[in-house]
C-alpha cells in the first residue's frame, strides 16, 4: 500500500501545483487544499503504514500490546491539519477581500504593490 | 577645519579633557600587566557572560595583546586630548568623542579577545565606528563615499574572515585562541587549510589595506586628522597585521603563508611609497607612507625566524609612534596656516618651534637616523631581509626600496614644510601660529619616545621579546641595540639614505612625471570600484525586476521550479535508491479509497462549476480520512473529517458571492504548468518511495510508546504526546490557529468599516 | 434559513454536540479525543446553530465573544504549562494529582495536561467560531 500511496500523493501533488499556478486564485485556493492533504500523507506516509491497531494503551497493560500504528506521524498530522485549515480560511477570507476591492479573480489582474511596468 | 582655527587656545574646558581620561586610566591598567608579561607569563581573565549557554567572555593578555593594548589606550590618550582641541566649538563635538570613545573599546577588545567569534564581533565594532568616524563630516558626498567604501570593502572581508574563522573552530573543535593555537599543526596539515587561509587573508588584507584592496585607505583621509592618527594609521588598520601575528603560530610556516604574504606584503609596499611621491596634501602622503608601513609589517610576519619577526614587531611600534605624531602635526599645520598643500608650507620653523621639533624628531625616526628608534628597526629589517631563509635578495629589495621612498617621503613632510626656503602661502588671513599645548603635546611626546627607546632599547626589550614569544612559540626576540658593528645591514642603512636624499632632490620632477604617467594608466583601482558598485546595483535592480514582477503566477512558478532544482538536482546528485516498484497487491477496499481520492482530485481539475469543485474537495478529503481509520490513526480520521466539513461550509458560504470560475484554457496551453506540475509530482513519488525503501527510525516512536502511561498516564498515545511530551510544540501550534483566526477577523470587519465610511 | 424543523432542531443539536465535545476532550487522553477533536466538535454544533438559527442568537447562546474564548483558552494553555515552575520542574512538564488514589487504581486523576487540553479546546473552538460568524456576517 505504501508504494500505491506514494503514486497517489504524487497525483495530488501534481495536480495541486497544476491548479495554483492557474489564472483564477479560487483555483489556486483549490490547489492549496490539495496540497496540504498530500502533504500530511507524505507525513502519514513516511511513518510507514499499519492496518487496524492504533496506538492505544489497553487497560492494565504498561504499552502497547503487539505492533500499533506509529504515534509520532499521527501526532504531527493532527496538528497540520488544524493548522491547515486555518491558514486555508484566512487565505479564503484574503481571496473574498481581494475580489470586493479589486473587482477581479484573475491573480494577473491583481496588481496594486506592483503595477506593470509602463513597457508592457 | 581651516574655519575653526579662531577657536585655538580660548575655549577649552574640562570637557575637552575629559575623553582623555578613560584611555589613560585604561593604559595604567595595562601597563600593570608587564612586570608580568615580561617574566613570560600570560593572562587569560574570563568574565562568565551566559554560563548556562556556555558564552563567556574571555581575554588574552601575553606580549602581542598587550604591546597592541598599550599603544590603543597610550596614544588613544593623547590624540584624545588632541581632539579636545581640535575640534573643539564644533557642533558634534560629544558625537565625535563619542564615536571614538566607542572606536577605541572595540578596538581593544579585538586585540584582547580571546574568543574567535568575540573578536569578529570587536572588529566590525571597529569597522561601524570607523565607518561613522570617516563620514563624520556627512555634509559632503566624498566623506559619504569614502566612509560607505571603507565600510563595505572591509565588511566584506571580514564576512569572508568569518567564514574561515568558523572553518577553524570546526577543524579545532574550539572557538577559543589560545587553545586553537595550542594544537600546533592542526590547522595547517588539515585538508580546508587553504580554504581557511584565504578567507582568513581576505578579512586581514582589506582591513589592513593591503593591495589590491590598498584604496579605500588615502580615501579615508576624508576623516577629520585625530582620527587619520589614530585609526588610520595607528590603531585600526593595523588590525589586519595582528590577526596575522595572533595565527602565525597556527597558519603560518607553510609555504602559501610565505610567498602569499611575501608577495602581496612587497607589492604594497613599494607601490604605496612610489604613490606617496605623487602625493601633494600632506594627509595623502602619510596615508600612503602608511600603506607602505602596513606592506612591510604583512612582508616580515611571513616569516617564521625570529629576527624577522623581531623586525615586524619593533617597526610596528616604531611607525604608530612616528606616524600618529605626524598626522598630528599635519592636523596642526592645517589649523595653523589653512593648507595641508605640500608645494605651499615653506619654513614655518620660525612659527611653529614646538611642532617643528616633535615633527623632526619623527621624520628622523621614520628615516631611520641613528639614533633614533627607528634606526633599530631599520637594521634589524635588513638583517632579517638578508637572512631570511627565502628569497633574501627580493626582501631586501623591496625593503630597500620602500625604506629610500620613505626617507623622501621623511623629508617631505617634516623637513621642507618647516626648513624649506621662502614663505609659506596661507589661507588669507590666517598668520601661521603655534598650537595650544593640548595639541602639541601628543606629538612631542610621541616625537620623543621614537628618540627614548632609540637610546635605549632596552626599555622596549621585555615588551618586544614577549610580543615575539607569541608570534613565534618558543622563538626569542633578536637582541634590540643601536650598535651592531659595520655590516650589511650598516651599509644597506647607508646606501638607504643615500638613495633616500636622491629621490627626495629629484621628488618634484618625479612627482611631475608620475601625475603624466597616472593620467596615461587605463587602471584606476578607485575608479574600478565604482564599476563594482554599479554593476551590483544594476544586477539587482534587473533580478529584482525578473524575481519580483508582482504577478502570482511568476512568483509560484519561480518557486515550483526552485523546488523542482532542488529535489532534481539532489536525487541526481546523490543518487537514488534502489525502489523496485512491485504492482501493489491490493485489497479492494483499498482500491475503493484510491479510485475515491483520484475521482475527486479529478473532478476539481477539470470542472468548471464551483460546487462540482467543492464536491470534489470534499470527496478527497473524505479519501484521506479514510486512510486515516484503515490505518490505525482514528483521532487523525475524526480530525480531518470536522475540518473537511468545516472547510465545506466556509467555501460554500464565500464561493456563492463569487463570481463563476473561468475557463483557464487548454492544457495545451499551459504545457509549461502541466509539465512543472508532473515533474514535481513525480518527484514526491520518488522520494516517498525512496524513504519507504530505507530503514525507518523507530527510536522516538518506541519512547513514545514505553513512557506514555508510566510517566505521563495517558493511554492514548497521541494525545500524550500533543498535551504532554511536545506540548511547547502544541502551544506555537494553537497560538498560530489564533493568529490565523484574528486576522481573517480583522480583514472581514475592516471591510464593512470601509463601506460604511 | 428559515427552516422551523431546522431551528428546533439544532437547538437540541448544538447541546447534545456540545456535551459529546467535552465528553471527547475528558477521555482524550485515554480513548481517541482530546482538545483538538473535542474544540471542532463544539465548533461544528455553533455553525449549525448559526446557520439555522442567524449568528445573533448563536452569539446570544454563547454570552462571550469567541474571540475572548479562543485568547483566554491560550492563557489557560499557557497556564497549564508554566504551573510546572509551580515545583521547579521544566515548562511543561506535566503535573499530576491523584484523588483517592489506591494501590490498584489511580483514583481521579487531575492534571497541568488536562488544564493544558482545555486550553486547546478552547482555542480552536474560539477560533473557528470567530471566524465562522464572522463570515456569516460579512459576506
Amino acid at each position: 500500500m505504501e508504494t500505491a500511496l506514494a503514486f497517489l500523493i504524487g497525483l495530488l501533488v501534481a495536480a495541486a501545483i497544476y491548479l495554483m499556478l492557474a489564472r483564477s486564485i479560487l483555483r489556486f485556493l483549490f490547489g492549496l487544499l490539495l496540497l496540504s492533504n498530500a502533504a500530511n500523507l507524505v507525513i502519514f506516509a513516511s511513518g510507514r503504514l499499519t492496518a487496524g491497531a492504533p496506538p492505544l494503551i489497553p487497560e492494565g497493560a504498561d504499552a502497547p500490546v503487539g505492533f500499533v500504528a506509529n504515534a509520532l506521524p499521527q501526532a504531527l498530522v493532527l496538528t497540520a491539519i488544524v493548522i491547515g485549515f486555518g491558514l486555508f480560511a484566512f487565505a479564503l477570507v484574503l481571496v473574498f477581500r481581494a475580489y470586493s476591492e479589486l473587482g477581479t479573480l484573475e491573480s494577473d489582474d491583481m496588481r496594486i504593490a506592483e503595477p506593470r511596468e509602463p513597457a508592457e | 577645519m581651516a574655519g575653526s582655527s579662531e577657536h585655538h587656545g580660548t575655549d577649552w574646558s574640562v570637557g575637552a579633557f575629559l575623553p582623555a581620561v578613560l584611555p589613560a586610566l585604561l593604559f595604567v591598567w595595562a601597563a600593570g600587566y608587564l612586570p608580568l608579561i615580561a617574566s613570560g607569563e600570560v593572562a587569560r581573565p574570563v568574565l562568565d557572560w551566559v554560563p548556562s549557554l556556555g558564552i563567556a567572555l574571555s581575554f588574552l593578555i601575553d606580549g602581542l595583546s598587550l604591546t597592541f593594548t598599550l599603544l590603543i589606550t597610550g596614544i588613544g590618550t593623547l590624540v584624545m586630548l588632541y581632539a579636545g582641541q581640535y575640534m573643539s566649538g564644533h557642533k558634534h563635538y560629544v558625537r565625535f568623542m563619542s564615536y571614538l570613545t566607542a572606536f577605541m573599546l572595540s578596538m581593544l577588545g579585538l586585540v584582547l579577545a580571546d574568543n574567535l567569534i568575540a573578536l569578529f564581533v570587536f572588529w566590525e565594532l571597529t569597522t561601524i565606528t570607523s565607518y561613522l568616524l570617516i563620514g563624520f563630516d556627512h555634509a559632503t558626498a566624498k566623506s559619504r563615499r569614502s566612509a560607505l567604501q571603507a565600510l563595505l570593502l572591509t565588511g566584506t572581508g571580514a564576512l569572508a574572515m568569518l567564514a574561515g574563522f568558523i572553518l577553524i573552530g570546526t577543524v579545532a573543535g574550539t572557538f577559543e585562541l589560545s587553545e586553537i593555537l595550542s594544537q600546533p599543526g592542526v590547522l595547517t596539515e588539515h585538508p580546508w587549510y587553504l580554504a581557511i587561509l584565504l578567507l582568513i587573508l581576505a578579512g586581514a588584507f582589506t582591513k589592513s589595506a593591503q593591495f589590491p584592496f590598498h584604496f579605500w585607505l588615502p580615501n579615508a583621509m576624508a576623516a577629520p586628522t585625530p582620527v587619520s592618527a589614530y585609526l588610520h594609521s595607528a590603531t585600526m588598520v593595523k588590525g589586519g597585521v595582528y590577526l596575522l601575528a595572533r595565527l602565525h603560530p597556527g597558519l603560518g610556516g607553510t609555504d602559501v603563508w610565505l610567498w602569499t604574504l611575501t608577495i602581496f606584503g612587497a607589492i604594497t609596499a613599494v607601490f604605496a611609497s612610489i604613490l606617496a611621491l605623487r602625493q601633494t596634501d600632506l594627509k595623502q602622503v602619510l596615508a600612503y607612507t602608511t600603506l607602505m608601513a602596513l606592506g612591510t609589517l604583512t612582508l616580515f610576519l611571513a616569516f617564521d625566524d625570529s629576527v624577522a619577526i623581531t623586525a615586524a614587531v619593533t617597526f610596528l611600534i616604531i611607525h604608530s609612534l612616528y606616524k600618529a605624531c605626524l598626522f598630528l602635526v599635519a592636523g596642526i599645520i592645517d589649523h595653523g596656516t589653512g593648507t595641508r598643500e605640500v608645494s605651499r608650507l615653506r619654513g614655518l620653523a620660525r612659527a611653529m618651534p614646538i611642532t617643528t621639533a616633535a615633527a623632526a624628531l619623527a621624520a628622523l625616526s621614520m628615516a631611520g637616523f641613528p639614533p633614533f628608534f627607528g634606526f633599530i628597526g631599520k637594521e634589524l629589517m635588513y638583517k632579517g631581509g638578508t637572512e631570511a631563509m627565502h628569497a633574501p635578495i627580493f626582501v631586501t629589495a623591496a625593503a630597500l626600496a620602500a625604506n629610500a621612498l620613505m626617507v623622501a617621503a621623511a623629508a617631505i613632510v617634516a623637513f621642507r614644510p618647516f626648513w624649506g626656503r621662502g614663505e609659506a602661502e596661507t589661507e588669507p588671513g590666517v598668520t601661521p601660529h603655534e598650537a595650544a599645548w593640548p595639541m602639541w603635546i601628543g606629538p612631542a611626546i610621541l616625537g620623543l619616545g621614537g628618540l627614548v627607546l632609540g637610546l635605549a632599547p632596552i626599555l622596549a626589550a621585555p615588551l618586544v621579546n614577549a610580543t615575539v614569544a607569541a608570534i613565534l612559540p618558543g622563538g626569542e626576540g633578536y637582541e634590540l641595540k643601536l650598535w651592531h658593528g659595520v655590516n650589511l645591514a650598516l651599509m644597506l642603512s647607508l646606501a638607504t639614505f643615500a638613495l633616500g636624499f636622491l629621490i627626495y632632490a629629484f621628488s618634484d620632477r618625479l612627482r611631475a612625471g608620475l601625475a603624466a604617467l597616472e593620467a596615461r594608466n587605463p587602471i584606476h583601482f578607485d575608479n574600478g570600484w565604482d564599476h563594482v558598485i554599479d554593476g551590483v546595483k544594476a544586477f539587482a535592480g534587473w533580478q529584482t525586476r525578473v524575481i519580483q514582477s508582482g504577478a502570482l503566477r511568476v512568483y509560484l512558478r519561480i518557486t515550483f521550479v526552485t523546488l523542482f532544482l532542488a529535489i532534481g538536482g539532489t536525487i541526481f546528485a546523490f543518487g537514488a535508491f534502489d525502489v523496485s516498484v512491485v504492482f501493489p497487491n491490493l485489497l479492494v477496499k483499498q482500491w475503493a479509497v484510491i479510485l475515491l481520492i483520484v475521482a475527486g482530485t479529478a473532478l476539481v481539475v477539470l470542472t468548471r462549476s464551483r460546487i462540482t469543485a467543492i464536491a470534489g474537495l470534499g470527496v478527497v478529503g473524505i479519501g484521506v480520512a479514510l486512510i486515516f481509520i484503515i490505518y490505525g490513526a482514528p483521532d487523525v480520521a475524526i480530525t480531518q473529517l470536522l475540518v473537511e466539513t468545516l472547510v465545506v461550509v466556509l467555501v460554500a458560504v464565500v464561493l456563492l458571492r463569487l463570481p463563476y470560475l473561468y475557463p483557464e484554457g487548454k492544457v495545451i496551453h499551459r504545457k509549461f504548468d502541466a509539465l512543472l506540475a508532473l515533474a514535481l509530482g513525480a518527484g514526491t513519488t520518488m522520494i516517498l518511495l525512496m524513504v519507504n525503501a530505507g530503514p525507518l527510525d523507530r527510536r522516538l516512536t518506541t519512547f513514545f510508546e514505553q513512557a506514555s502511561w508510566p510517566e505521563a498516564y495517558g493511554r492514548n498515545i497521541v494525545n500524550v504526546i500533543l498535551v504532554d511530551f511536545r506540548a511547547l510544540d502544541t502551544f506555537g501550534e494553537i497560538a498560530v490557529v489564533l493568529v490565523a483566526a484574528l486576522s481573517a477577523f480583522v480583514l472581514l470587519k475592516g471591510m464593512k468599516r470601509e463601506k460604511a465610511e | 434559513m428559515n427552516s422551523l424543523i431546522l431551528m428546533a432542531g439544532s437547538r437540541i443539536l448544538v447541546a447534545l454536540l456540545v456535551v459529546f465535545s467535552i465528553f471527547m476532550l475528558l477521555r482524550g487522553h485515554n480513548e481517541p479525543g482530546g482538545g483538538f477533536i473535542g474544540g471542532l466538535i463544539g465548533a461544528v454544533g455553533f455553525v449549525i446553530y448559526a446557520i439555522s438559527c442567524g449568528t445573533a442568537s448563536a452569539r446570544e447562546a454563547l454570552r462571550l465573544t469567541p474571540e475572548t474564548i479562543a485568547a483566554v483558552g491560550l492563557g489557560v494553555a499557557l497556564f497549564g504549562g508554566l504551573m510546572a515552575a509551580f515545583t521547579g520542574d521544566a515548562f511543561f512538564t506535566g503535573q499530576w494529582l491523584f484523588i483517592g488514589e489506591t494501590e490498584d487504581d489511580k483514583g481521579l486523576p487531575l492534571s497541568s495536561v488536562l488544564v493544558f487540553d482545555v486550553g486547546v479546546y478552547l482555542v480552536v473552538f474560539g477560533s473557528i467560531l470567530s471566524l465562522v460568524f464572522a463570515m456569516e456576517e460579512e459576506i
